[in-house]
């Protein structure tokens, strides 16, 4: 079986090596899907929901769903945009995001999207939900505030066993991501920086690092996000 | 029958103020108020945040001078990562805070001179309203209006060079500065284009205050004569007694000059101030406690600093404080619209300093932040625009903020404010049968020379600026006129 497949997005042909998940098939080629809970190197959940695209007319993750021969897919659509902005309006709406004194400003991924997607304001009210902030770890702050629940650092951040060191507590609407307390002993300075990176909002804090980078030396400060992966030079075959 | 008025909302003041004046049977003024309507509740939200957020989190009190809370907030920081009181920092870390600072004081004092104060000194405090304003000054008096709005772009680019934005930028963080400048940056400030340079803005500042000189001749009744009353004078002072804007001792003379409060360590500021509530207005009254609630109140912001320090640093500033010094027989001055001389005196010294450290290569280079041992408390002062700038926070273990307590610049002018009040109201209404616009706008003139910023001193909600409204004896509203 030839190891290369040849699909569309939005009528561009693309083409990619087969069983790739979409969106990184996508990036081959040059296309941005945009994504908040998948990250490299992990297994992909398809929780957040912000990389649907339609393939063959039907709604799916882009995260979760491997690439096949003939594809059509979907991905600038009106549709897929609106649900696309919907979702992160309503993550804004559903916690407490408060930019301007943010340390993740101009670093976070759900700001940067915003920006991208145009969001001036989000048309759902404001939830203004009742979240405390952890300052119990000597060398993290956990802000309940600012969590979107993507399961990253619960993903990612693991000790020399595997093991998780952040895991969920509580259930349904109360759910919140804790270190794990059996664990946190394992968080080096290390890894807490690792979790500071993978949170793709400003809800794992590293002690007393705020600000430290200018603005205009941030990563989406320059830049919109999405834009390495539009401006990569690809070589079609 | 008896009247009480009100002006609400006051106008070209930053922030949401309204002043009540009763008058009695016979049209004598009984009481004046300036009552600050707004609240914001800053010190309490600010609990449970982590402590290094505070200089980003607290500038957001304010949009004319978030410097000042940003670097105040820095500095009480400072304190707390144990890079010591001020002169602890890097001198990379201090001069980037300090060129940040003067950036501030001349963007802020050039935006009040120009675009708030100006309108009444060009057409009068009873000159006609519509042209009384930004936009008349624009059109009968280009060069000066291009003079503000350039000085006031130059001082946010400074800004922006050493905080990264123009308003709300993240420079200073606890322990020193985020940024070096950049070459470019220098080159641009200094040498830059037609308007943009610093030799520019010298020759601006020394133009505005022979302006003022001119109009001082001319118009001797107003400048000297208007709103003044006897006033106790606090600010930092530098410990050899020069005029410092970011940091020093703290100082307070009396009326006559003589030293009430002798050059103390602003860490211990509790141990001699403290703020009163009174029932009518959300800001406080602070007061000097050795002297008490009463007679302890003082005066703050540009013309306190010429009341309090002893020599200007720098050569055309020093001159002009001399002259400044020598009119006023060497004693304090207490009349408000001195406050005007006293703000442009201090755009040529912010202008001079800026020079000064564009000229030197420690910004450009050298260790950005220092820290030591952590404490759980920490004091931050500075002289704002406005006056003298307090910032005390008080940490838990989880190095989150357990208090927080502010005392702005404009909360320190509050019983001056209400002074002047008085005074204008007992001088311009006493036994008039009619209150005039121009009556109203001689009380604002006299809240507008402390160059206000209500927002801050509530730390607001609420909406924009004074309201007069007349009340007779048994205190039901006969009249309200709105000032937009």
């Amino acid at each position: 079986m030839n190891q290369f497949v040849r699909f569309t997005i939005d009528g561009t042909e693309c083409m990619a090596t087969r069983g790739q998940y979409l969106v990184d098939a996508a990036r081959e080629n040059g296309i941005f899907i945009p994504t908040l809970c998948n990250f490299p190197g992990v297994k992909p959940k398809g929780s957040c929901r912000i990389c649907s695209v339609k393939v063959n007319g039907k709604l799916m993750t882009a995260c979760t769903t491997p690439v096949a021969e003939g594809m059509n897919i979907e991905n600038e659509s009106k549709e897929i945009t609106e649900l696309r902005k919907s979702i992160i309006e309503l993550l804004f709406v559903e916690g407490n995001h408060f930019c301007p004194a943010c340390e993740k400003s101009g670093n976070c991924e759900l700001q940067a999207l915003a920006y991208r997607f145009g969001i001036m304001v989000p048309r759902f009210p404001f939830q203004f939900p009742h979240r405390s902030v952890d300052a119990s770890h000597p060398r993290i702050i956990k802000d309940h505030n600012r969590c979107i629940l993507c399961k990253r650092c619960i993903r990612v951040i693991t000790d020399e066993s595997g093991r998780s060191i952040f895991a969920y507590r509580k259930r349904g609407i109360g759910v919140e991501v804790v270190v794990d307390p059996k664990l946190g002993k394992q968080l080096t300075e290390e890894l807490a920086q690792k979790a500071m990176d993978v949170c793709p909002v400003g809800s794992i804090l590293v002690k007393e690092k705020g600000f430290n980078i200018p603005i205009g030396e941030r990563r989406y400060d320059k830049v919109p996000i999405g834009s390495d992966i539009e401006n990569l030079q690809i070589t079609k075959i | 029958m008896g009247q009480k008025i009100t002006i609400e909302p006051v106008t070209r003041v930053e922030g949401h103020g309204k002043v009540t004046i009763h008058l009695d049977n016979e049209g004598k003024i009984e009481q004046t108020r300036l009552h600050i309507v707004e609240f914001r509740g800053f010190e309490r939200f600010v609990q449970g945040r982590p402590f290094w957020e505070m200089p980003v989190l607290v500038q957001r009190l304010c949009g004319i001078c978030p410097v000042s809370h940003h670097l105040a907030a820095a500095k009480a920081l400072d304190v707390i990562v144990g890079a010591g009181t001020g002169e602890g920092l890097t001198p990379t870390g201090e001069k980037m805070r300090r060129l940040m600072h003067y950036g501030q004081i001349f963007q802020s004092h050039s935006l009040h001179f120009f675009h708030l104060a100006s309108p009444d000194l060009l057409f009068g405090v009873d000159g006609d309203p519509a042209k009384r304003n930004i936009i008349g000054v624009a059109l009968e008096h280009r060069d000066l209006a291009v003079q503000g709005v350039m000085m006031r772009k130059y001082g946010q680019e400074v800004i922006k060079a050493t905080a990264g934005k123009k308003i709300h930028g993240t420079g200073a963080i606890p322990g020193g500065i985020n940024k070096h400048l950049t070459e470019e940056e220098r080159e641009y400030l200094l040498h830059g284009d037609e308007y943009m340079n610093i030799d520019k803005m010298i020759a601006w500042s020394q133009d505005a205050l022979a302006f003022f000189h001119e109009y001082h001749k001319k118009n001797k009744d107003i400048i000297d004569h208007f709103a003044e009353f006897p006033s106790s004078h606090l600010s930092l002072v530098r410990k050899d007694g020069a005029l410092d804007l970011y940091h020093g001792v703290l100082r307070a003379v009396d009326a006559e000059g003589k030293k009430i409060l002798h050059d103390v360590d602003y860490q211990e500021y509790d141990r001699y101030i403290d703020e009163e509530v009174r029932s009518w207005s959300y800001m406080k009254f602070p007061y000097l406690k050795e002297i008490g609630k009463q007679a302890g109140w003082y005066t703050v912001g540009p013309l306190a600093r010429m009341n309090t320090a002893e020599f200007i640093d720098t050569p055309l500033a020093q001159k002009e404080f001399e002259q400044f010094k020598q009119y006023n027989g060497g004693k304090p001055s207490h009349k408000s619209m001195h406050m005007h001389w006293a703000r442009l005196i201090e755009i040529l010294h912010a202008a001079e300093k800026m020079k000064e450290l564009l000229n030197d290569s420690d910004l450009m280079e050298g260790e950005l932040v220092t820290k030591g041992n952590k404490l759980p408390e920490g004091v931050g002062l500075i002289e704002a625009p406005r006056g003298t700038l307090f910032h005390h926070y008080k940490i838990g273990e989880n190095d989150m903020i357990k208090m927080a307590n502010l005392i702005v610049s404009t909360t320190n002018n509050n019983q001056p404010m209400n002074e002047a009040v008085n005074q204008v109201a007992v001088k311009v209404m006493t036994g008039k049968k009619e209150i005039t616009e121009g009556m109203m706008n001689a009380v604002e003139v006299a809240i507008r020379a402390y160059d206000p910023c209500l927002s801050c001193a509530t730390h607001a909600l609420g909406q924009m600026p004074l309201e007069f409204e007349v009340y007779d004896a048994s205190n039901s509203l006969i009249e309200k006129k709105l000032k937009h």
